[in-house]
């Protein structure tokens, strides 16, 4: 065990917590699981978060009152000392510090936002998947030449969690320069590492498993055990962290757009970088930056609690 | 008097949002002074909930318990936190089923020992240290020295389980309370640690509850048996009446279905049928009734009483027992 | 001791040079690469030509990677294009504050944090339970920059109970010894300027903790809730032990095992919150200077601070590492 590793050991052993070795096919698995996040708290609200969530991004830029740019007179922004108009009929959420109507900026940048979060997470869940995929069916079953292929991806993943994650995001921002597509990209990549060793860690532990030294001794050939034994049993702990990593995306492309590198395009603003452009005039209207906060807080509070349910309800110890 | 006298002990677990679950049921016994009584069961007939409500180990919370547990005059189940912790370790001793998972793994032997030496003895220092050597000397640990330095993966089973009956004998308790200690060994280790609670009971005269599903441990060690059936006595005699007369269909069965050598090639083991989750109330009936070879419709209406069927002293709840055919009454 | 020591560093040297190759593909991978990065994006191609030849950068690759790892070793990070120091000063300049900053956040984060996950796991189901686990995931939810802004907006701005930026009051009288301002107070009997150092930390310390403390709650209060389930608790009870030796010797040092490595883990999300959280407090340590670093795409600065983060972070996990073989005699052993 390297120093390293430490984090990387975490998650692998979230890949042993989250799986039980017993061959129940995916489907009874996650009928199961299902019917236990019914009757949890946290599931409903976080699904439900998530619902309301969902419609707003996709339904909300439609009924947006105004244009995301569209910008009234200078005057009406500050009609005394620099005071903003605050919340009025036209205007729910006010006007930010360049006239612009707030609540129609908010409902086109949860879109951004949701955009964003299910892009990089798609990022880090494909390729790391395949990453993944690859090291366990090479360690489960590849002989020497495979556990030592194993090892170097393993290797290569670990320096990529020895970095914070932020700074692996700037230095990937750095490089492909500011503009939405970078922020994808960025916080993507960083969940990739997370993504691989869970899979490959949840298909150690499959590939352990008796049914598949089963399969083993009975002859059945081994891509086929990997395609239809391991992988569909290995898959849970991937769900779990696909929901969870939607919340992580989402706070992570804040704090890149707040550390401006964000869309540097206002017709298509996205919360993270509502926020940053905020802080400015925080001191004198708390909420500009607060309406995109709590956006972006609830957001991430109704992905992580929905994980965080799953997580729970796959649990085998506490399976009854 | 007895030492302890256990009187209509009942636990029942009441955890929010489920069915309450009974595991003790009425369970009756006593154990005297310097005697070793066993309760015999299968897994599940409550006997370990038993030895932890007798040493106030349940939580507090989702468990009902009633009844009386005298332990020299005072009830163990009324008593305070407090004076319970003062007792415990002191004049009630517990020893239990898996050596390893009851040894704190990151804190040396030694210090386990001597915490119970400091708290309840009030040694200290280089005279606890001393004390606990002898201790583990005294329950056959070699070097016992460099063994008080030592942390529980480093010592093999047998031992830890030695260390455990130290800890256990540390304040000579007058009632030793041992759930399946045997359990988790190898068998040759299994006859030392018996060996070893024979011995340590006879030397002190400490009353000894031994609790077991093995009925070789009843045979080489109990003065007195209870047998246990889903959470109620259903058979006491002492060890040789009731080796030689099970009068309760289970115990019967329990007996019945050990192989035996002397029993001529080919013929069948006799296992009870089922399992203890086919079981009906005691307030309905009989609970081994659904498994019982002899029952009647008689066995459905409340619980059976206790009675002396056989012999004086012998108790058994059936109103069917097991009886040589001539006795069996018209 | 020695042994596990040398192995755990042996064992390292694979990881840094892993991370030392991505760091150089990364740094010629920038737009432009290092010429337009020193000249500016106008730059002729002469210009840059001459730059490159300067630099070094037409030899062969392996030779410009050698010469590198050749400056790392000699801790030569390069000069920052902003300021016009070397990278590594500007860095040791600014570390104390960093540190002090993170250290003041660790602190508030296992202060608060342990009693708060055992007490949580100890009274499973009721009120503190309930606000602990909540908090704890509002806490993960929360952009730690956003709350630093928060905590300054009500805290500083509008009730005035604390400084709202820099590390100290300006024209207070401090000396500085250390580099660490409180430790510095203390060391030359400025009390006052300790105070004030300590006040200027307090809300960045805060804001900075509330990842750390969120993790700890929830490790705390899960690892308690295993351990109290064990055999060996019962058996310590069993012994009529009090509750305090129960606590403490039996659960505590058993349940806190996972949350030691826990804390080494969240040195890594520590910095990048620093960056976060001293930049809306315009605290003066390394975070600010990278948030100025990125601004101007100050790339020997930004490869200098991955480089230092990853040493940083490898150190601490070693002391981590060293920590647990000492308190897990079953580490010890193997």
């Amino acid at each position: 065990m390297t120093i390293l590793t430490n984090k990387a050991d975490k998650v692998d052993r979230l890949a042993q917590l989250t799986q039980s070795t017993e061959s129940v096919s995916g489907s009874s698995l996650w009928r199961e699981a299902f019917r236990r996040m019914r009757s949890s708290k946290m599931a409903i609200i976080g699904a439900a978060i998530i619902a309301a969530f969902v419609l707003v991004a996709v339904v909300g830029p439609m009924l947006a009152p105004h244009g995301a740019t569209a910008q009234n007179w200078r005057s009406e922004v500050f009609p005394n000392q620099g005071k903003f108009v605050g919340m009025r009929g036209e205007n729910w959420f006010g006007l930010d510090h360049l006239g612009r109507d707030m609540f129609s900026r908010w409902l086109v940048g949860a879109r951004q936002t949701l955009l964003v979060g299910v892009v990089s997470m798609l990022i880090g869940l494909v390729v790391g998947a395949l990453v993944g995929v690859l090291s366990g069916a090479a360690a489960t079953l590849g002989g020497k030449a495979g556990q030592r292929v194993d090892t170097v991806i393993m290797r290569f993943t670990d320096i990529m969690l020895s970095l914070p994650s932020l700074l692996l995001a700037v230095s990937i921002a750095a490089v492909l320069g500011q503009s939405l597509t970078t922020v994808m990209i960025a916080v993507g990549v960083v969940q990739i590492p997370i993504f691989a060793r869970l899979l490959r860690g949840s298909m150690l532990v499959q590939g352990g498993a008796d049914y598949v030294l089963a399969a083993k001794a009975v002859g059945i050939r081994r891509k086929r055990i990997v395609l239809t034994q391991i992988l569909p049993n290995s898959l849970s702990p991937v769900i779990v962290q696909a929901t969870l990593s939607l919340a992580t995306a989402i706070i992570e492309a804040a704090a890149l757009s707040y550390l401006g590198l964000g869309n540097p395009d206002p017709a298509v603003p996205e919360w993270g970088v509502m926020l940053s452009q905020a802080q400015r005039f925080f001191d004198n209207e708390p909420m500009m930056a607060a309406y995109p906060a709590i956006g972006i807080i609830i957001t991430a509070l109704g992905f992580t609690l929905l994980g965080e349910a799953m997580r729970e309800a796959l649990d085998p110890k506490l399976r009854g | 008097m007895s030492l302890l006298s256990v009187e209509e002990l009942s636990v029942t677990f009441t955890a929010r949002g489920r069915k309450d679950a009974t595991a003790v049921d009425g369970v009756s016994f006593t154990v005297d002074q310097g005697q070793v009584v066993g309760l015999v069961g299968e897994s599940g007939c409550g006997k370990s909930v038993t030895s932890l409500a007798l040493m106030g180990l349940l939580p507090r919370k989702g468990v009902r318990i009633g009844g009386r547990a005298e332990f020299d005059g005072r009830d163990l189940l009324t008593l305070s936190e407090r004076k319970l912790r003062d007792m415990r370790g002191s004049q009630l001793a517990m020893i239990f089923q898996d050596p390893l998972s009851s040894l704190n793994p990151v804190v040396p032997i030694g210090i386990q020992v001597t915490e119970i030496l400091q708290r309840h003895r009030g040694l200290k220092g280089e005279k606890a240290r001393k004390e606990a050597a002898s201790l583990l000397d005294r329950v056959g640990i070699p070097d016992p020295t460099r063994r008080l330095k030592e942390y529980p993966h480093q010592l093999s089973g047998g031992m830890r389980q030695r260390a455990l009956i130290a800890m256990a004998v540390a304040c000579a308790p007058r009632l030793l309370i041992a759930d399946e200690p045997t359990t988790a060994l190898d068998v040759t280790i299994q006859a030392q640690i018996l060996e070893l609670l024979k011995e340590l009971v006879d030397q002190e005269g400490t009353a000894l509850l031994m609790i077991t599903h093995d009925l070789g441990v009843v045979a080489g060690l109990c003065d007195e048996v209870n047998v246990l059936y889903a959470g109620r006595a259903v058979e006491s005699a002492g060890r040789r009446e009731l080796f030689a007369h099970p009068t309760h269909p289970y115990a019967h069965g329990l007996l019945g279905s050990i192989p035996r050598l002397d029993a001529p090639r080919g013929e069948p083991l006799n296992p009870i049928r089922g399992s203890i989750n086919d079981k009906i109330a005691w307030a309905d009936g009989c609970a081994f009734a659904p498994r019982c070879d002899h029952y009647t419709m008689e066995c459905l209406t409340g619980t059976p009483e206790l009675t002396e069927p056989r012999a004086a002293g012998h108790q058994v709840r059936c109103v069917n027992p097991v009886l040589p055919t001539a006795e069996v009454p018209a | 001791m020695l042994r596990l020591v040398v192995r755990r560093l042996l064992q390292l040297i694979p990881t840094l040079l892993g991370l030392s190759v991505l760091l150089f593909l990364w740094l010629n991978r920038l737009p432009g690469g290092p010429a337009s990065a020193i000249l500016g994006e106008r730059a002729t191609e002469a210009e840059v030509a001459r730059i490159n030849r300067a630099l070094g950068l037409d030899e062969p690759v392996h030779v410009q990677y050698w010469r590198f790892l050749k400056r790392i070793f000699e801790l030569d990070l390069g000069t920052s294009t902003q300021t016009g120091q070397p990278v590594w000063d500007e860095f040791a300049l600014r570390f104390p504050a960093t540190v002090e900053l993170s250290v003041a956040a660790i602190l508030i984060a296992v202060a608060v944090g342990i009693p708060m996950g055992y007490l949580a796991a100890k009274r499973r189901g009721g009120w503190l339970d309930v606000a602990s686990v909540s908090g704890s995931l509002l806490g993960i939810c929360i952009p730690v920059f956003f709350l630093a802004m928060l905590l300054r907006g009500i805290f500083s701005v509008e009730l005035g109970w604390f400084p709202s930026q820099g590390r100290l009051t300006t024209g207070i009288n401090a000396t500085d010894v250390t580099g660490f301002a409180v430790l510095d107070g203390v060391l030359t009997g400025e009390f006052d300027a300790s105070w004030d150092a300590i006040m200027h930390l307090v809300l960045p310390a805060v804001a900075l903790a509330s990842i750390p403390l969120a993790v700890i709650v929830r490790m705390t209060r899960a690892s308690v809730l295993e351990v109290l389930g064990e055999d060996y608790i019962r058996t310590a009870e069993s012994k009529g032990l009090d509750k305090g030796t129960v606590r403490g010797r039996h659960v505590l040092r058993n349940a806190l095992l996972p949350v030691i490595t826990a804390v080494g883990l969240l040195t890594g999300s520590l910095l990048s919150g620093a960056v976060l959280t001293e930049s809306v407090f315009d605290f003066g340590g390394i975070g600010s200077f990278i948030r100025t670093a990125i601004d101007g795409r100050d790339y020997p600065v930004l490869v200098g601070f991955i480089l230092f983060i990853a040493m940083v972070y490898v150190l601490i996990n070693l002391l981590v590492d060293l920590a647990y073989s000492i308190i897990d005699p079953r580490v010890r052993v193997h």
